[in-house]
């Protein structure tokens, strides 16, 4: 089973997320690229994802935002850098509730036998501004953390 | 409180004999030949596990007469979980969604756009 592998080590301004898929580097690419596509996985289902704009070439620009059920609304907006092809792209990430705090996330496609892995290593300007992305900015799941402990703590248990 | 070294955690928790030793101490503190006791490895290899653990805040350690307790302290597990828990639940889903709009495309490579009910 796939599944999503995030690191964001101590003392250093990054964030590394990684997924294989069980699906050929092309159509993960258009996955990524094609503004049909991306609002259909980009999020959890409970946002509605709108694409501003989504000029997929170098130097063009990207504006998103989510919204969600009580009409919250969470832009995000970037630039292209180089031109994107199925090996990946590099883009500038804002957030627009912290203006000026800009990521750099670089986003590089494998494939091996049938299947792809991203990987993207996005870089913060500071371990603060990457620590409040993770704390802040996709904080939903957070009221989850006791939850979450008890079903780490019950994976705990030995495996005989 | 001494802020979590999360790398240290994480560390401690990627063995398997680490995990099962914490696994143990959820049920109260232990000496190191309770905690030896289920496994085929030495009481040294034992307390060498345990260190790994004290080191990430992970146990503390008392001692007791002869005995040396080891204690599960929660909180930095606590950090370990809470603080990537959000950021783990969105990629999650959104990767979980992505595999199946991949599954969808190769099932049928030019499907209907695939709008809701009110379209």
């Amino acid at each position: 089973m796939s599944e999503t592998r995030i690191q964001a080590p101590d003392g250093v301004p990054f964030i590394d997320v990684e997924r294989a898929f069980d699906a050929p580097r092309d159509l993960v690419f258009r996955a990524f690229t094609d503004p049909d596509l991306l609002v259909q996985w980009l999020g959890p289902a409970r946002y509605e994802m709108v694409i501003d704009t989504y000029d997929v070439r170098a130097g063009g620009s990207w504006r998103y935002l989510h919204r969600d059920a009580d009409g919250r609304e969470y832009g995000f907006h970037g630039v292209f850098h180089g031109e994107p092809s199925p090996d990946g792209f590099v883009q500038t990430f804002e957030f627009e509730g912290a203006p000026g705090h800009v990521a750099l996330d670089q986003l590089v496609l494998t494939e091996m036998g049938g299947r792809t892995t991203v990987h993207t290593h996005s870089v913060y300007q500071s371990i603060e501004a990457r620590d409040a992305m993770i704390e802040n900015g996709m904080a939903e799941g957070m009221n989850d953390g006791f939850g979450r402990l008890d079903t780490l703590l019950g994976r705990l248990v030995p495996v005989a | 409180m001494q802020p979590t070294n999360l790398d240290a955690v994480f560390g401690a928790l990627a063995d398997p004999t680490r995990r099962a030793i914490l696994a143990h101490l959820t049920d109260g503190d232990r000496t190191v030949a309770q905690l030896a006791a289920p496994f085929t490895m030495s009481q040294p290899a034992i307390s060498r596990h345990l260190k790994v653990l004290e080191t990430a805040g992970l146990i503390t350690r008392t001692r007791r007469a002869t005995a040396r307790l080891s204690h599960l302290e929660a909180a930095p597990l606590r950090d370990a979980t809470e603080w990537l828990a959000g950021y783990q639940a969105w990629w999650d889903e959104s990767h979980g969604r992505l595999e199946a709009l991949l599954a969808r495309l190769q099932a049928d490579p030019m499907p209907p756009r695939s709008g809701g009910p009110t379209e």
